[in-house]
């Protein structure tokens, strides 16, 4: 799922009376974690357009970068970290959740089965994260300077928009395409009788994935819209009392 | 002169039947802290008139209903398990019963555990808080009935595997799971006997006559630590995943209630005896 995480950075809010802020030995961790990331995936991109423009397929092209995706992100797993040490201010939970579905995407579904590396879908996913990405950590990046164009802000609360719908259509495509692959191999799955007593079907887990999109969804899309709402528009939502 | 915040409350449900007291939550200030049942109007920081703010908490149960109907819904899925009614099993083991007695001795124990916290929570416990809200139930009742079905489904199913070591294995198992359930029923005797009836007052537990009370010396919360004792018995005398997931959770969550009543008890009295951990001996 595209990331969707509040604005993370630590520092004095316009609007916010609180005042928070963070050591500049965390401030530059961050600054050279954000650059690092940008760079990363700006890397991915220039490898993914290289590979189409010279081989003209997208065969192949989940092979070519497999490497530095799953390098990129896994890195991003310090993200809960920082969350958790409180020099970025987003709730642990949501970017766990975040981070654990695409690494979840990386591993577990693309890097183990190989024979859907080669389908549209993959691409579709890779090239919206892709944009998120890169859009997101330069959004910290600038933000953490102090030097934020305007067009990065609209471009991270905008882009999502368009961009987090289709990321979920890739990946449920994926793992759609994956399940029969899954299924006549019995990867990852625990059958009865066994000293553990316990038994685990990766086909059904896969399904019960798939169909737990429909509740978080739309769950994570509005979150990003009240965002929107609140960063460009300066609207105050009022949220309903529980 | 005496009246309380209840008084305001009942006063309040005559007025608008729909929110009953449990339901009411009235406040000096939208941000502050709900005011208490208890608290003498006249003790509150106002002058001649106060207004109060008030919010819905939801439809609420009382405590006893939920923790009813969180311990018969267990007692009763992991039955059907064990009767192998149709529909969970392969057709032809319906009604069948397991040749092992190890799952006749796990289906007593479960069984035991369950009608023992019914019949506590009948007789034994008395419970100071009222009410809480009808969306915990769900919550609640889903989590514990979903595990009992999970670790019902593998102990009798026909394929079952009994334990490694046999019945050694079993047999420490279940001497493990009885002494922590004595233990356990020791404890809720114990606290029952500390508060008088209808009073709200705190007191300290102390070690009883009742050797199984003795563990007060080390631990603030020892129910929880003989709980958790007894569904480490049942795991090493099944030797089932599901079990010891569910022990490792309960561990997890009764830790957290562990750790806030001892930090409640450590606020609330000053000369509160400082060997005493949490829930495990010196660890925690």
């Amino acid at each position: 799922m595209a990331s969707s995480e509040e604005d993370g950075t630590v520092e004095e809010k316009e609007n916010n009376n609180k005042k928070r802020t963070i050591s500049t030995l965390a401030t530059a961790w961050l600054t050279f974690y954000n650059i690092a990331m940008t760079a990363g995936w700006l890397v991915l991109a220039m490898a993914m357009m290289r590979f189409y423009i010279q081989k003209g397929t997208h065969k192949g092209l989940y092979r070519s970068i497999a490497r530095t995706l799953k390098f990129f992100q896994t890195f991003a797993l310090v993200e809960v970290g920082h969350c958790a040490i409180g020099i970025v201010r987003t709730s642990v939970i949501v970017t766990g959740v975040q981070v654990c579905s695409r690494i979840f995407m990386v591993w577990f579904i693309t890097n183990s089965i190989r024979q859907i590396q080669s389908e549209e879908s993959v691409i579709l996913f890779l090239v919206v994260w892709t944009v998120t990405e890169i859009t997101r950590y330069s959004y910290y990046t600038f933000n953490l300077l102090h030097h934020l164009p305007y067009f990065i802000k609209w471009a991270r609360y905008n882009l999502f928009i368009v961009l987090y719908p289709l990321g979920v259509v890739g990946e449920l495509m994926t793992i759609y395409a994956a399940l029969p692959f899954v299924r006549r191999s019995g990867m990852y799955s625990m059958r009865l009788p066994n000293v553990y007593n316990v038994s685990f079907d990766y086909y059904y887990c896969l399904i019960v994935v798939m169909l737990s999109y429909i509740p978080l969804f739309p769950q994570l899309y509005f979150h990003m819209l009240r965002q929107r709402r609140k960063v460009l528009h300066g609207e105050v939502i009022v949220e309903k009392d529980d | 002169p005496t009246a309380t915040v209840l008084d305001i409350k009942a006063l309040f449900h005559k007025s608008y039947p729909k929110w009953y007291p449990a339901r009411q939550s009235l406040r000096l200030d939208p941000k502050a802290k709900c005011l208490r049942d208890e608290e003498v109007l006249q003790t509150l920081p106002v002058g001649t008139t106060a207004s109060f703010y008030f919010s819905d908490l939801g439809p609420q149960l009382t405590w006893g209903t939920v923790f009813l109907s969180e311990c018969v819904g267990p007692l009763i899925i992991y039955l059907m398990f064990y009767f192998r009614l149709p529909f969970i099993y392969s057709p032809k083991y319906d009604f069948t019963t397991s040749k092992h007695w190890i799952v006749h001795l796990a289906c007593m124990c479960h069984s035991f555990h369950y009608i023992k916290r019914i019949l506590e929570t009948m007789f034994v416990h008395r419970i100071s808080h009222g009410t809480m809200p009808l969306r915990n139930i769900f919550k609640n009742c889903g989590y514990y009935w979903c595990t009992a079905a999970w670790m019902a489904y593998y102990i009798n199913h026909p394929l079952y595997t009994p334990p490694y070591y046999g019945q050694q294995q079993v047999n420490t198992g279940l001497y493990i799971f009885l002494f922590c359930q004595v233990g356990n029923f020791s404890i809720h005797v114990a606290l029952r006997n500390l508060k008088l009836p209808g009073s709200k007052a705190k007191k300290i537990p102390y070690p009883t006559k009742n050797p199984f009370t003795w563990i007060f010396w080390l631990v603030s919360c020892p129910n929880y630590t003989y709980e958790v004792g007894s569904w480490i018995g049942f795991t090493v005398m099944t030797q089932c995943v599901p079990v010891a997931f569910f022990t490792l959770v309960a561990f997890i969550q009764m830790t957290v209630w562990a750790k806030g009543k001892h930090r409640g008890y450590l606020k609330e009295f000053r000369d509160y005896p400082t060997l005493r951990s949490s829930i495990l001996p010196f660890i925690l």
